[in-house]
């Protein structure tokens, strides 16, 4: 069966990965990149590669999409672009609109397509939110109790996985895999908590040590291109081994925590975020306080495969490309 | 290489300790490999936080003097309590703040070596400090999934199922177990065909006398309760240490659970006899161990 994948959101690091292996894939006849924005050049800005994939500059808002997927007969479909966080130009309604409604159009193209046979969609395990009431840890059936996602990014994930939901049982005959990726980390990966942990000092909240989860982009590349090319219908967690709390974290960056009662840890947040350098949702102050693991069993037994990087491995590979390393140590 | 060389092979391998050469590192060194990891960040915790190292050298050690010397805690019939594989210890709860809960702990790791992992209030989880103390000493939120998830993977849990009602009550009511809550440890175990641990701790109680309840900034404050006791808030915080009571935890013979199917969890009617049969079990403990205890302050009283 030859194959013809069309992936969204090319012009960002993961997207721009997941193309070039799908590109490199003998039994995948066709690559199509869309993005808002064209990919970075390969000599700056770290860009990647994209190999044989074809570029097409489309605004996911608009109906365009539909003519991509109708003009190249497409059959698989991964949706990677989904931005965690404002550009400075466009804000927050900006970004909810690229995310929500361009997924609304992305899918409604493929609802009227007759050629589409796999979606992949990638979210994010932000949409169990975090709270002091829920579970240590996260299995895809379960439900928030409290502090399920009510802002930014994680709201937006939740509202896409709803449609999602929506076109899988409108189109039953559609295998939809939906991914659910703990923090992306690695060399590559440039997101507001890879930022953060290249500050020099580093607000925590006081009295209180999240537990975190890492992804390693390479196993976010691998888990995305097994999806797009067998059948594994279903929601997965996709998630490192293991879990780091937040002061090993800031220990082994070798940084300095500066611990703040947690109103004045939400203040600074605001002036950052006024500032336009980091963004900075109630919904990462909850992060930075009670934390949030997922569980990954669900994934293995599908894939019959495990992450490469356990979450402590991809922190350190992070940290080895940054030349970070704790005080007095060797890593 | 064949089975027998290779058996010859590991016939031979001797632990490094019983080697001529081997010289235990010395009490310094050690200190210093672990303030070096602890600053490296160079350690595991598990996917519920449990750091059991920072539990065993730093938290329990803290702890010890207050379980040999302090309440001089007396564990009985330790062998009740299973070596391996999961299991429910159900206890009665005392003594206005939870150091019952911190001396079951002490009792297992350093007398059973199995590390308690205690389900908590979620209150626990909202406050600073304590909730990520609590979680790094290995304790979680009382909830089915978590308490589910503890015994598939064959950890020792702790419950306390009069929960507030049972720590706060007035000292008038001591040894008396109130209300087993709705039961859920039950289904837990019966879902995971643990057995269940019957345990009375006595000595809890004594600790620090609750006479009073100041109802009124309790509620201000979002706290179930702001006890009084003849020394608090009396002498300030010097009505915050508590008595030297002396305490016995005794472990009850094990519940087993195993006979049932998974799905039983899901009948009201056996839950809440098995819930019933455990409380009696403990209440049965607790007025044996009491006697047997005698005297709360020992030479005094």
């Amino acid at each position: 069966m030859t194959h013809t994948v069309l992936v969204t959101g090319v012009s960002r690091h993961i997207g721009a990965r997941v193309a070039s292996v799908l590109a490199a894939d003998p039994g995948i006849s066709r690559v199509i990149g869309v993005d808002t924005v064209p990919p970075p050049t390969l000599t700056r800005d770290g860009g990647v590669s994209l190999g044989r994939t074809e570029f097409v500059r489309v605004d996911l808002r608009s109906s365009d999409i539909a003519e991509v997927i109708e003009a190249a007969d497409i059959d698989t479909v991964v949706h990677m672009s989904l931005v965690s966080a404002p550009s400075r130009s466009g804000g927050r309604t900006a970004m909810k609109e690229h995310n929500v409604i361009g997924t609304m159009q992305l899918l409604g193209a493929c609802q009227r397509s007759a050629g589409v046979r796999r979606v992949v969609v990638r979210s994010t395990t932000a949409v169990y939110g975090s709270s002091p009431r829920d579970p240590a840890v996260f299995t895809e059936d379960l439900e928030p109790n409290v502090g399920g996602p009510v802002h930014g990014y994680a709201k937006d994930a939740a509202e896409v996985e709803g449609y999602v939901r929506g076109f899988a049982r409108r189109r039953p005959d559609v295998t939809v895999s939906l991914l659910r990726f703990a923090n992306f980390m690695g060399p590559g990966v440039d997101s507001p908590l890879t930022r953060y942990f290249t500050q020099p000092v580093q607000p925590t909240v006081f009295g209180f040590d999240p537990r975190l989860q890492f992804v390693h982009e390479d196993d976010a590349v691998e888990v995305l291109r097994r999806m797009a090319t067998e059948d594994h219908p279903g929601t997965y967690n996709v998630a490192g081994a293991g879990v780091l709390l937040l002061s090993q974290c800031v220990r082994r960056a070798g940084r300095a925590p500066l611990p703040l009662f947690s109103p004045a840890f939400r203040a600074l947040g605001d002036t950052v975020r006024r500032l336009g350098l980091v963004e900075y949702s109630p919904e990462q102050v909850r992060l930075m306080s009670y934390g949030r693991v997922v569980d990954t069993t669900r994934l293995e037994l599908e894939l019959g495969w495990r992450p490469k990087f356990s979450t402590g491995a991809a922190f350190d590979d992070y940290l080895r490309a940054h030349g970070l390393r704790p005080v007095g140590g060797a890593r | 290489m064949t089975d027998v060389a290779h058996e010859r092979e590991e016939g031979r391998v001797i632990p490094i300790t019983t080697a001529p050469s081997y010289a235990e590192p010395e009490p310094l060194a050690k200190a210093l490999a672990f303030l070096r990891r602890r600053l490296t960040g160079d350690y595991e915790v598990d996917e519920f936080g449990y750091d059991p190292e920072l539990t065993d050298k730093v938290v329990l050690e803290m702890l010890r003097p207050i379980y040999r010397r302090w309440f001089r805690v007396e564990p009985v019939e330790l062998q009740n309590v299973p070596r391996e594989g999961g299991a429910l210890v159900v206890a009665n709860h005392s003594g206005t703040l939870p150091v019952d809960a911190l001396m079951l702990q002490v009792a297992m790791h350093d007398e059973v070596g199995r590390a308690l992992r205690l389900l908590g209030a979620d209150l626990v989880y909202q406050l600073p400090v304590l909730s990520h103390l609590s979680r790094k000493t290995g304790h979680t939120l009382a909830c089915p999934e978590d308490a589910d998830r503890l015994l598939r993977k064959g950890e020792l849990v702790g419950v306390f199922p009069e929960g507030f009602k049972g720590v706060g009550k007035a000292f008038s009511e001591r040894y008396e177990l109130q209300r087993f809550g709705r039961g859920g440890f039950v289904a837990s175990a019966i879902r995971a065909g643990v057995p269940i641990v019957p345990t009375a701790i006595v000595g809890a109680e004594e600790i620090y006398p609750k006479i009073g309840d100041l109802k009124v900034l309790a509620r201000a404050l979002g706290v179930p309760y702001l006890p009084i006791t003849p020394f608090f808030p009396l002498f300030g915080p010097l009505g915050l240490v508590p008595l030297p009571s002396k305490w016995m935890i005794e472990f009850g013979e094990p519940i087993r659970t195993d006979e049932y199917d998974p799905s039983a969890a899901d009948d009201p009617m056996l839950v809440f006899n098995l819930t019933d049969h455990v409380r009696e079990a403990i209440q049965q403990l607790l007025n044996e161990l009491r006697l047997r205890r005698g005297h709360a302050f020992p030479p005094f009283f």
